[in-house]
């Protein structure tokens, strides 16, 4: 239907995007890639090193567990704000999405920076924490972990709320008030038909999140610590300090299958589930 | 026990009182003080156009509206503490909700789950409630797997497999054909006379409504316009809205020009007219004859008596069993007549042709001209 529509050798169209693609990015990447197992020479000692040496193990651990607790933390305060914006009024609705697209308004290092006048020793926290007696001393918020989980959870919420938020609008009303007709007890009714109805949302919120914070490298090179570094600032550092492209671009290729081995779980996942759901 | 083993004798068949109840949203009444009394085991019938309030009354004897006012009342008790979750009312949704992400046994177990009732128990019922719907072999399905008839039936396993006292079902046929309708219709009827409990249905299709029912309720701007068996709305609407919404009238203005023995006499612009008095009009009052299709009979009009109307027939409409012809009277305004088929083969009508109408005065209904 919609191929008759088109005019004919529109796909000309897409070209200039093509061309940039391929130069910017397709090029660029196959490059680094083919750097994993050629330089300095051919072989795959690149490899060989990122499974010998711990630090590089660590560094991919490390990855995947912020990626992992930063997913968690979205799923989980993204859930109930999602949950708010599907069944509250207009006037709440359009408040929350003010509210979570404000962020967006400004880059992601400025966002960054931000956290870190806020969280650190001296900062309006540990201020406000002080004042209110609540601690004695300062608490140290930032250069650690917890520092790289605050801000990471904060920049990809957004990501976790808007899939969730379009599962949850489709859900019909109706399922909830006929378990509740049968005899379901609110929380009851929740935890077995509209969380069940609304995990599709929460996989491909939890996807997104997670597949984005494996590349991350600004908040985790700002806010966290030496110990929580992750595989992007790994690639960085080895190609600007150590100019190391073999090592880097074998890192690239763990970070590369890393995200496909979870978009392929995620959609077998999906896929699944799928099965139930209405066309 | 022959296909019925949902035991008829423990379960408790609820009669349901609704004591002027009102919804409001905003300013705007959806439903505007409904009173009625459901009897034991009986099937009680909305009928009304698209927006009367039967949804409106139906989520809110089920708990899931809130009355603005009013009482509703089950087996005596006040229904308004009680949450829908206890409230133990079966409920059909018009689109079934089934629960897209559980086969259809689990959708049938669920209100059997939430009352605690396990193993070999719930089992048990979840067989009989699929068998008795005609889907025994279908527990391991997903509802998407149904076609439109299966999926309504599952909705209605679920919402009696806890046999509940008092059933609620909105539309529960709408989205189905109508040989489908028709044959479903017969089954909630044998589902009904088997189980025996009572029931409030809603549907917009007035020959649904006629077939199954023991009473209709006729909705309008929420409000119960008339309540009685389909007989005694179809023969004796009391009101121009039930006459017309329920099947078709003819209506003819007039004023009341003297009472006779449960009669109405009428001066209109076709002479004399005598009808029931139906609406319990009194002399003076501006009414309308109403009179159904099939009560007419074509006459000669050559002796001047009550209820003679003269009109020119500008269509005639063949039906198979019946002819209708559509007449102009000499006011310009339209009257259908229906006339069975031998009837109408002994002489032919054709459109242009000057015919006269008559009736008998008791098949007709005085109603007050307005609303
Ligand atoms: N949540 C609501 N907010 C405001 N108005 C409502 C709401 N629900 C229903 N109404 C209004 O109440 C009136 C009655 O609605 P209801 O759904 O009971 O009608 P119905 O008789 O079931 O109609 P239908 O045959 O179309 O299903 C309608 O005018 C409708 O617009
Ligand atoms: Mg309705």
């Amino acid at each position: 239907m919609l191929a008759s529509l088109r005019p004919r050798g529109a796909g000309w169209l897409v070209l200039p995007a093509a061309v940039l693609l391929l130069l910017f990015f397709a090029v660029p990447i196959s490059w680094l890639l083919a750097a994993s197992v050629s330089y300095p020479q051919l072989g795959l000692q690149n490899f060989a090193a990122l499974y010998e040496k711990t630090i590089y193990l660590r560094v991919l651990g490390n990855t995947v567990v912020i990626s992992g607790v930063t997913t968690f933390w979205c799923a989980i305060i993204g859930y109930p704000l999602a949950f708010t914006m599907a069944n509250g009024s207009p006037r709440v609705r359009r408040a929350l999405v003010f509210i979570i697209l404000i962020p967006f308004w400004t880059s992601l290092l400025v966002r960054t920076f931000a956290w870190m006048v806020l969280l650190q020793k001296q900062g309006l926290i540990n201020d406000l924490l002080m004042s209110a007696g609540l601690i004695d001393s300062p608490v140290a918020l930032i250069y650690n972990r917890l520092g790289v989980y605050i801000g990471m959870v904060q920049v990809l919420l957004p990501f976790m709320i808007f899939p969730l938020y379009s599962v949850m609008v489709r859900i019909d009303k109706s399922y909830s008030q006929a378990a509740a007709t049968l005899g379901a007890p609110p929380i009851r009714n929740f935890f077995r038909i509209y969380l069940p109805l609304s995990l599709p949302g929460v996989l491909s919120g939890a996807s997104l999140v997670f597949i984005s914070a494996l590349g991350y490298y600004i908040t985790p090179a700002l806010l966290g610590g030496p110990a929580d570094m992750m595989i992007a600032q790994m690639i960085e550092k080895q190609i600007s300090q150590f100019g190391n492209w073999g090592l880097a671009g074998a890192l690239a290729v763990v970070l590369l299958v890393g995200t496909g081995v979870s978009l392929a779980i995620v959609h077998r996942v999906l896929g699944v589930r799928a099965g139930w759901r209405r066309a | 026990m022959h296909g019925i083993s949902m035991d008829k004798e423990s379960t408790t068949i609820a009669t349901l009182e609704l004591r002027d109840v009102r919804k409001l949203y905003g300013a705007t009444a959806a439903v505007d003080g409904v009173n009625l009394t459901l009897k034991r085991g009986e099937f009680l019938t909305f009928l009304g156009p698209s927006g009367s309030g039967k949804t409106t009354t139906l989520a809110m004897v089920a708990g899931l509206q809130t009355p603005t006012s009013g009482r509703i009342i089950l087996d005596g008790q006040p229904l308004d503490p009680l949450p829908p979750y206890r409230r133990n009312i079966g409920m059909v949704f018009q689109h079934y909700a089934l629960f897209p992400h559980m086969t259809v046994a689990k959708n049938i177990a669920f209100p059997l789950e939430m009352r605690k009732i396990d193993g070999e128990e719930r089992k048990r019922r979840v067989a009989e409630a699929l068998r008795l719907v005609g889907l025994p072999d279908f527990g391991d399905r997903f509802p998407n797997q149904l076609s439109g008839g299966q999926q309504q039936r599952v909705a209605l396993a679920r919402a009696m497999v806890f046999q509940p006292p008092l059933l609620l079902m909105d539309e529960p046929l709408g989205a189905l054909d109508k040989k489908l309708r028709e044959q479903m219709q017969l089954e909630i009827l044998r589902l009904h006379r088997d189980l025996g409990m009572s029931i409030l249905y809603v549907t917009h299709d007035q020959e649904e409504a006629l077939v199954m029912s023991d009473r209709i309720a006729v909705f309008n701007d929420g409000r119960i316009q008339q309540i009685g068996s389909a007989e005694e709305l179809y023969e004796r609407p009391i009101s121009r809205f039930v006459a017309g919404f329920l099947g078709e009238s003819n209506m003819i203005r007039g004023k009341v020009v003297a009472l006779d023995s449960g009669d109405c006499v009428l001066e209109s612009r076709h002479g004399r007219l005598r009808a029931f008095n139906t609406a319990k009009l009194k002399t003076g009052d501006q009414a309308v004859v109403a009179v159904r299709p099939e009560r007419l009979t074509i006459t000669d009009p050559s002796i001047e008596r009550e209820n003679l109307v003269k009109g020119r027939v500008v269509e005639v409409i063949y039906l198979g069993q019946s002819r209708k012809y559509v007449l102009k009277t000499e006011d310009n305004a339209e009257m259908t007549v229906l006339q069975q088929a031998q009837d109408a083969e002994k002489h032919s009508i054709n459109p242009g042709d000057e015919i006269c109408l008559e009736w008998r005065g008791r098949e007709s209904n005085a109603l007050a001209a307005e609303g």
